[in-house]
């Protein structure tokens, strides 16, 4: 029999039992939707998780630091190692040779100084730190209180809530005050006999002088880690400070003391899939590089292993419902005996009838399954909804948890049909067995 | 065996000694036994007997619904015996014709839909199949009745709709297993006539199994007699 003929006879078949089919089908739709929910929650928390730490940029940096000269446990097992290279110190060449590699967005210096700030006449000490534009994306800046800092070299401040509750009540009444920086300049001192080399520097006190435009309530991620900072200043701002940090007193030491070096540089490339070439490249210029590559590949382990779990747990109501396609085509072949009797007569193969189960079994699958992912996303809307009255009460921004992309609607039709399909194996190959004789006997 | 053969006198069916046992509980039916028959091209054939004689055993061999234990069984020179379950289904659909005491009609179905079904199992083109119905069907004169479900025919007409439905693949053997059984004695008749005038104006070879001998003497060209799964007698009446 022609596929069109096939599938004519059997759609009116399905007509025929219309409210058992229908409930065989819904008990099918049921499976597929509660797959769909599972699968659709695991794939939206991990979208949820990626997504906030690409925003981060903790998967799209990479950390640069000047190699280390201790000797490991590798040097020990290797004693036949290349003897160490000369150190290349991390200088203003080497960190315009990291802004030419290929796929980099961005290179900038961690910089963070303890220094003392004057608000309203009263002195308080803490700790600042440079936030470069690309930062802008970490969430903890999404609920900021005021606003980000409006150009790359404005002279704003941006504060910590705990520095803010100390300086004003409410803190908030803070936002548009100045506040006065004072910290450490480091200045260069010309070389004091003629063609020496230059003396080092000198350290100076200094002043600035910054309006406070945010508040914010968490901590940045930032790779370098803004670590305990709480006064947040332009990354530009706080390079041309040119306050001293700690590695200043190696530089002294070394044979250029007025070069300045960083204690590490973050290299930003346009996305996560670039870090590992990147990285390589930074290697073979003769620094030590780091990324938190390896640990996101082990994050994205875990979630599939969870998708996996979630699978499972989804499935096993998809398998319940296929017995039910097993039960309602074996009461079918009861029904329809006499029915495959006179198709066999008339002409039809085992095949014929083995088929026309199969397609009926198929159409149930089918539509079970495209029913199922719409009662799925109807669910996973549900549940976002759900979770973001809960998250607008604690006054937290509306997240979704959910997520039903096109290859899961795909899978999880393909999937009905197949478990249909294979539901359908055992009845139809009872129908396609059936003994014509015994089925027209005339009773 | 004695044969009649009439027209042409080629076979359209030849049984050789067959044979068709089953088990039933402790017993072996011998339902037929030892069988040998030649059935020439468009013979009318009545096969008598009495209920479990075996002549719907017989029937059910030649249709290729049932395979014998032994022997072999000829449609058109091709031995049935020796068919796969597929080839036996192809048998049904182009070689044979079938008409049951019940008429089998699906009751959910249309006269059109019904009579077209075997359309379907033969894969005739859908541009093709309206004609070969309308054909058929004014063939049993049922032409007003095409889209009356069968519980809205009456006897006679469920009994004409599975003839048209026998008859729309253009078999060259139709096999009736008592076609007059569940009707009233004019409808009978009337049903067959028009299997005579099928007999006649289209050459095709029947064979139809009845225990009305009266009636088989009125109609067929050759009636065999069947008692215990053997043949008992087989002779023409014309």
């Amino acid at each position: 029999m022609k596929g069109r003929d096939l599938s004519e006879l059997a759609l009116r078949n399905l007509r025929e039992a219309v409210l058992r089919n229908s409930l065989t089908t819904l008990g099918i739709a049921v499976g597929v939707a509660s797959l769909v929910a599972m699968l659709s929650l695991g794939v939206g928390l991990q979208n949820l998780a990626s997504d906030r730490l690409a925003r981060t940029g903790l998967f799209d940096a990479i950390l640069v630091t000047p190699k280390q000269n201790t000797p490991g446990f590798r040097r020990l097992e290797n004693p036949a190692s290349a003897p160490a290279a000369p150190l290349r110190p991390l200088d203003d060449d080497g960190r315009h040779q990291l802004e030419a590699l290929p796929n980099v967005v961005a290179v900038y210096p961690e910089i963070r100084f303890p220094t003392e700030i004057h608000y309203a006449g009263n002195p308080y000490a803490t700790v600042v730190a440079g936030v470069a534009p690309l930062d802008r994306n970490d969430g903890a800046f999404d609920q900021i209180k005021g606003s980000f800092f409006s150009g790359p070299a404005a002279e704003e401040a941006i504060l910590q809530i705990e520095l803010a509750r100390q300086l004003a009540t409410p803190p908030e009444s803070a936002i548009g005050r100045e506040i006065v920086l004072r910290y450490a300049e480091r200045q260069s001192l010309p070389a004091e006999s003629g063609g020496g080399k230059p003396d080092g520097y000198s350290i100076v006190p200094r002043e600035e002088k910054l309006r406070v435009v945010g508040i914010i309530e968490t901590d940045p991620a930032g790779f370098g880690g803004f670590g305990r900072a709480r006064l947040f200043i332009p990354l530009k701002v706080a390079e041309t400070l040119r306050a001293t940090q700690t590695n200043d007193l190696r530089d002294l030491l070394r044979d250029t003391p007025s070069k300045r070096t960083y204690d590490s540089l973050t290299v930003r490339v346009g996305g996560a899939t670039k870090v590992k070439d990147a990285e390589e490249a930074i290697k073979q210029m003769g620094f030590a590089a780091y990324s938190l590559l390896d640990a996101s590949n082990g994050l994205n382990l875990v979630f599939r292993v969870f998708d996996m779990f979630l699978a499972i747990f989804g499935s096993l109501a998809l398998v319940v419902a296929s017995l039910g396609i097993v039960n309602t085509l074996v009461m079918a072949i009861l029904e329809r005996r006499r029915e495959i009797g006179i198709l066999k007569a008339l002409g039809a193969a085992d095949r014929d009838v083995r088929m026309l189960f199969f397609v009926e079994a198929g159409a149930m699958g089918l539509l079970g399954g495209v029913f199922g992912v719409l009662i799925g996303w109807l669910i996973g809307r549900a549940i976002n909804f759900g979770t973001n009255i809960y998250l607008a009460r604690q006054a937290l921004p509306a997240i979704s948890v959910t997520a039903v992309p096109w290859w899961m609607v795909g899978l999880a039709i393909a999937f009905s049909i197949l478990v249909s399909l294979a539901a359908g194996m055992y009845p139809a190959s009872r129908a396609a067995r059936l003994d014509p004789v015994q089925a027209l006997r005339y009773e | 065996m004695p044969t009649t053969a009439s027209n042409n006198g080629k076979a359209a069916i030849r049984l050789q000694q067959v044979t068709r046992h089953y088990q039933m509980g402790d017993t072996l039916v011998r339902a037929a036994d030892d069988v040998s028959l030649n059935i020439a091209k468009g013979e009318f054939i009545a096969l008598l007997g009495s209920s479990g004689s075996g002549k719907s055993t017989l029937l059910n061999l030649m249709a290729g619904l049932d395979r014998p234990t032994s022997g072999a069984i000829f449609a058109h020179d091709r031995n049935l015996a020796e068919m796969t379950s597929e080839e036996l289904a192809q048998h049904r659909t182009h070689t044979i014709g079938i008409v049951f005491q019940a008429f089998n009609l699906l009751p959910r179905m249309t006269l059109e839909e019904n009579v077209e079904l075997p359309l379907r199992l033969a894969e005739v083109e859908r541009s093709e199949r309206n004609n070969r119905v309308r054909e058929v069907v004014d063939r049993v004169r049922l032409g007003a009745r095409l889209t009356h479900r069968p519980t809205e025919l009456s006897g006679g007409e469920q009994q004409r709709a599975a003839l048209a439905r026998a008859l729309v693949n253009r078999p060259t053997i139709l096999l009736a297993d008592e076609p007059t059984g569940n009707l009233d004695s004019a409808t009978g008749d009337e049903i067959m006539n028009l299997l005579r005038e099928i007999n006649e104006s289209l050459g095709m070879t029947i064979v139809m199994v009845t225990h009305e001998q009266p009636r088989a003497e009125r109609f067929a060209s050759r009636l065999i007699h069947m008692g215990d799964g053997r043949v008992l007698s087989d002779g023409g009446v014309r």
